[in-house]
């Protein structure tokens, strides 16, 4: 890279030595003022800071707005935009392969909670590892603004006609199913989003972000429950939510009352701070954190935080105890059996 | 079909001095569920091991206990194992089609049935011996093992009347019950009580008689799909995903087995491999699809139905060209169909599966020795051309036992195909794009996530693009693209397998057929030359896009019969589309009854066709 020519401000370098621009990606072609950019840019600063190698991240999506976002950030990672409501399965095939990839997937609510609701579920019950990023408008953008699977009972179209049927909670779901941790922001806080994502990419599970990101041009209207009006309306945090580096430790935030944080440390090291606004919310409480969405749900709450956290469960490269050399990587010499291999069974049929 | 409108209760037909020696069939109609398997593999490995060519088909009903089900031996001293449409010895256990099996025997044909079903009043052209099961079983195995043993005992009557040594049987049972000893001294005392009863009871009056050969040396017994199982991991395999579905689901287990016994590493005890019993279809194509991506061998095993859904995800594996092997064991369709029936009916849809233009090469095996080296390859072939890839088997391949040479170990390298490391892309300055015909053969070269160099990605996607990989809508990089994938298939044909010609000087008529058909039409073809003097050439194909010898072997015959096991000639129809220049010459004899294609339904047509 040749340096410019004008004296300027020296880059900010992160912690492999790479400034902000391998993170970037294409120039965005969603609408100005869609969530979904928002959210692009949190997860190259994300990346940024958390000093990940962009060539050991692999982004995924199916198909919709959302789903092309993958293309608006880190470049240097390799991507797939695969079909719709299969981000999943060719997440998952990919993991198997070479589990040392940490794996982004991106996507919409109709590509997780309509099409892709097949696919979603059991993606929970495995427990992957990987990031997997709702960005939930309640609508169908790239078709011109149907109703999606998670459009709330009554949210109209910007034609007036209201949603008359219920919507599905991604996350009430992913805590049942088998996610280790679950949380819920919106795109336009980008403080919370932030912490929400860098824990997420600490942790050795399935990571579900179901992140409220208005569609700006068919669902940001009077009446839509996924405007951004509605959303700062309604919103109510569980926790202040803090994020301490693994490889940060004196960069600890202050300002908390002693005894009201929770500190929660992810596989990578980093420490999770949660400070409760609810005094007896324990994020490792299966149960009372689906008691807790569905209550929101009940009282027209946007209900923001993380969920539930568990670090303990194995996860689905554990349970198939693979070789520690990713599967990509293994050479003939240890894909393909011994000749006597196959005498042995040869003998048995004979 | 044998019609019989007398149902004179005679006398016994007199004994024959006709034999008829190592060349006839046995079936056994049995109740499903009701332990008839072991008795039959049992019977089916005697006579391998006596020597003699032989193949085992189940005919089964979908259903796991309760219905009728037969099986059928066909023993064929000149190599001919293929189903045999006449039944030459039935073994008559159940009451619920025990009438109509005896009704549709050809006159000669000898009957052992069970004694209170009393089938001898049905006619008197045929030899019946009955035999009192429930009386000998008895004092054999207490109550509840009965209904299990009860089959071994027709394996001991059947040694005596047709010849089967019963050491041969008492060594094929003792490997069939290799895990469980005291069941097989249970069921070894039934099988001798069968024979002495037989001796002391029983006088031999019909031709059918077994005799000892020296065909089988070196030759091992193998269900399809396992060999199948086998290709796979001898090929390397990395990833399984898979959905449970008849014919295929004992392909994907019996690979999960050898995986587990050979591909853990000894001394970490970990897994070179993952196999995922995937939620659908949709998914197991998509973590196959995905593993490809990501650089694993990877493969899916489906049937009909499976196909059909995973159709959206192989033209996204086309277009975006990714490695992906599916294995296919055809079963009858359309929809559910006959899901226990064989078929060769998804040649078509999947040589052109998904939306838009689309070709994918199929590998199309006809007996367990290529089963195996046609998986292995598969892989090789995937990864060459970053393609999905098809292996065709179908039921009869699959779920029934064939005799086979044993497998020969593939010493080849294996081809990981156009992959660039980290050190290429240096040496290229970062100067290379994912869909360019570098070489000329429309294959272009692709990087593995992770490997760790920056310029190495790229943005694999469904949609419209250029040989960047980036996002195009522009009509000329759509259909340079668009020609490039169809060039691919011409690098294709060099890599499959080439057909396997039989020529023949005096021929003017040539068959041309695939996979299974094979054993039906090499029969055909001596019926034909031996009954009506019809000299005959014979070219199996082994892969599509088909090989430019299979266009030679056409232009050397006046006329062509291509034999498919399917209603509409699919295999007629893929080769009329390649080559159209014998579009005249071609014609189709089609069978889709679902069973096992036999040799005179194919000679009973061309003798029509011809004029003979």
């Amino acid at each position: 890279m040749t340096a410019a020519a004008a004296p300027r401000k020296a880059p900010k370098i992160n912690r492999i030595g790479l400034d902000l621009e391998p993170y970037r990606g294409l120039k965005t072609t969603l609408c100005a003022g869609c969530g979904h950019n928002s959210i692009s840019e949190r997860i190259v600063e994300c990346f940024f800071e958390m000093g990940i190698d962009p060539t050991q991240v692999i982004k995924l999506s199916g198909i919709g707005c959302s789903s092309k976002s993958p293309a608006y950030f880190l470049g240097m990672s390799h991507g797939f935009n695969s079909v719709h409501g299969r981000m999943p399965s060719v997440g998952t095939g990919a993991v198997l392969a070479n589990k040392d990839l940490l794996a982004l997937g991106v996507t919409g609510d109709g590509d997780t909670a309509s099409i892709g609701i097949g696919q979603y579920v059991h993606l929970m019950r495995r427990n992957l590892p990987i990031v997997y990023i709702i960005e939930d408008n309640g609508c169908y953008g790239l078709t011109k603004g149907q109703f999606s699977a998670t459009a709330d009972l009554g949210s109209t179209l910007k034609t007036g006609i209201a949603n008359d049927l219920p919507p599905i909670d991604t996350c009430s779901l992913a805590i049942q199913l088998g996610a280790t941790y679950v949380a819920r922001s919106f795109s336009g806080d980008k403080k919370q989003l932030q912490a929400v994502f860098k824990g997420a990419m600490g942790h050795r599970g399935t990571s579900v972000i179901d992140v409220i990101s208005p569609c700006v041009t068919f669902n940001d209207h009077h009446g839509s429950t996924r405007s951004y009006q509605y959303v700062r309306d309604n919103r109510t945090d569980l926790q202040t939510i803090g994020f301490v580096p693994h490889f940060d430790e004196i960069h600890v935030e202050n300002g908390f009352a002693p005894g009201s944080v929770r500190e929660i440390e992810m596989h990578d090291g980093s420490k999770l701070r949660l400070e409760k606004l609810e005094e007896d919310y324990d994020p490792g409480d299966r149960l009372r954190a689906i008691e807790r969405v569905e209550t929101a749900a009940e009282k027209g709450q946007v209900l923001t935080g993380v969920f539930y956290v568990n670090t303990e469960k194995p996860n689905f490269i554990d349970l198939l105890n693979l070789d520690d050399t990713p599967i990509a990587r293994l050479p003939q010499s240890r894909l393909r059996p011994e000749s006597a291999a196959l005498d042995e069974v040869m003998e048995e049929l004979a | 079909m044998a019609t019989v409108d007398v149902f004179a209760p005679g006398e016994a037909l007199a004994p024959t001095s006709r034999e008829v020696v190592n060349d006839f069939s046995i079936q056994v109609a049995t109740v499903n569920g009701s332990g008839s398997q072991s008795a039959n593999l049992i019977l089916l490995r005697a006579l391998f091991q006596m020597g003699i060519p032989v193949s085992g088909k189940n005919l089964f009903p979908s259903n796991i206990a309760g219905l009728p089900t037969w099986y059928t031996i066909r023993a064929g001293k000149h190599g001919f194992v293929g189903r045999k449409k006449e039944i030459d010895f039935l073994v008559a256990m159940n009451p619920e089609t025990a009438r109509e099996d005896v009704i549709n025997l050809d006159p000669g044909a000898a009957v052992l049935y069970d004694e209170p079903l009393n089938l001898k009043a049905l006619r008197s052209d045929v030899h019946f011996y009955a035999a009192p099961f429930d009386k000998l079983v008895a004092p054999l195995a207490p109550p509840k093992f009965r209904k299990l043993v009860r089959n071994i005992i027709y394996d001991g009557v059947l040694a005596y009347l047709l010849g089967i040594e019963l050491e041969e049987v008492r060594k094929a049972l003792f490997k069939q019950f290799a895990s469980k000893l005291k069941a097989a001294e249970m069921n070894w005392a039934a099988a001798q009580a069968g024979f002495s009863w037989a001796q002391e009871n029983l006088e031999k009056a019909d031709p059918f008689r077994l005799e000892r050969m020296n065909e089988n040396q070196g030759k091992i017994i193998i269900e399809g799909n396992a060999a199948a199982a086998l290709g796979a991991v001898f090929g390397g395999v990395g990833v399984i995903s898979w959905y449970p579905i008849t014919p295929s689901s004992s392909l994907a287990e019996a690979a999960q087995d050898y995986l587990k016994r050979f591909r853990i590493d000894k001394q970490s005890g970990k897994a070179t491999f993952a196999v995922i019993q995937a939620e659908d279809e949709l998914a197991s194509i998509g973590m196959a699809i995905g593993a490809g991506w990501a650089g694993a061998r990877a493969m899916t095993t489906t049937a009909g139905p499976g196909i059909s859904l995973m159709s959206e995800f192989v033209g996204l594996a086309h277009f975006a060209e990714i490695p992906v092997v599916l294995i296919d064991v055809q079963r009858m369709g359309p929809s559910t169909g006959l899901p226990t029936r064989t078929s060769q009916g998804d040649l078509l849809s999947s040589a052109t599966l998904s939306h838009g233009d689309t070709m994918h090469p199929l590998l199309i095996p006809a007996n367990p020795q290529e089963c195996f080296e046609f998986a292995a390859r598969s892989f090789d072939i995937a990864e060459r051309l970053q393609a999905p890839i098809f292996v065709m088997l179908d039921l009869d391949l699959g779920m029934n036992y064939w005799m086979s040479e044993k497998f020969e170990y593939p010493a080849w390298e294996m081809d990981r195909g156009k992959v660039l490391s980290a050190e290429d892309i240096e040496a290229l300055q970062g100067d290379w794009g994912r869909y360019r015909d570098v070489d000329g053969d429309g294959i272009p070269y692709r990087t593995l996530p992770g490997v760790g160099h920056p310029q190495a990605a790229y943005f694999t996607r469904g949609t419209g693009h250029n040989a960047e990989a980036g996002y195009s809508e522009r009509e000329d990089d759509w259909t340079e693209n668009l020609d490039r994938l169809k060039k691919k298939m011409i690098a294709a044909r060099k890599l499959l397998p080439k057909p396997v010609v039989r020529d023949n000087e005096k021929a003017k008529v040539g068959f041309i057929a695939a996979g299974t058909s094979d054993d039906a039409v090499s029969e055909s073809r001596d019926q034909l030359a031996r009954g009506w003097s019809l000299e005959t050439a014979y070219c199996r194909v082994r892969g599509f896009p088909f090989s430019d010898l299979t266009g030679e072997f056409i232009a050397r015959y006046e006329r062509i019969y291509v034999v498919d096991q399917n209603r509409d000639g699919q295999l007629h129809m893929l080769l009329r589309r390649q080559f159209p220049e014998f579009h005249d010459r071609l014609s189709s004899i089609c069978y889709y009854g679902g069973m096992p294609l036999d040799a005179r339904t194919v000679t009973d047509a061309i003798v029509e066709r011809e004029g003979l």
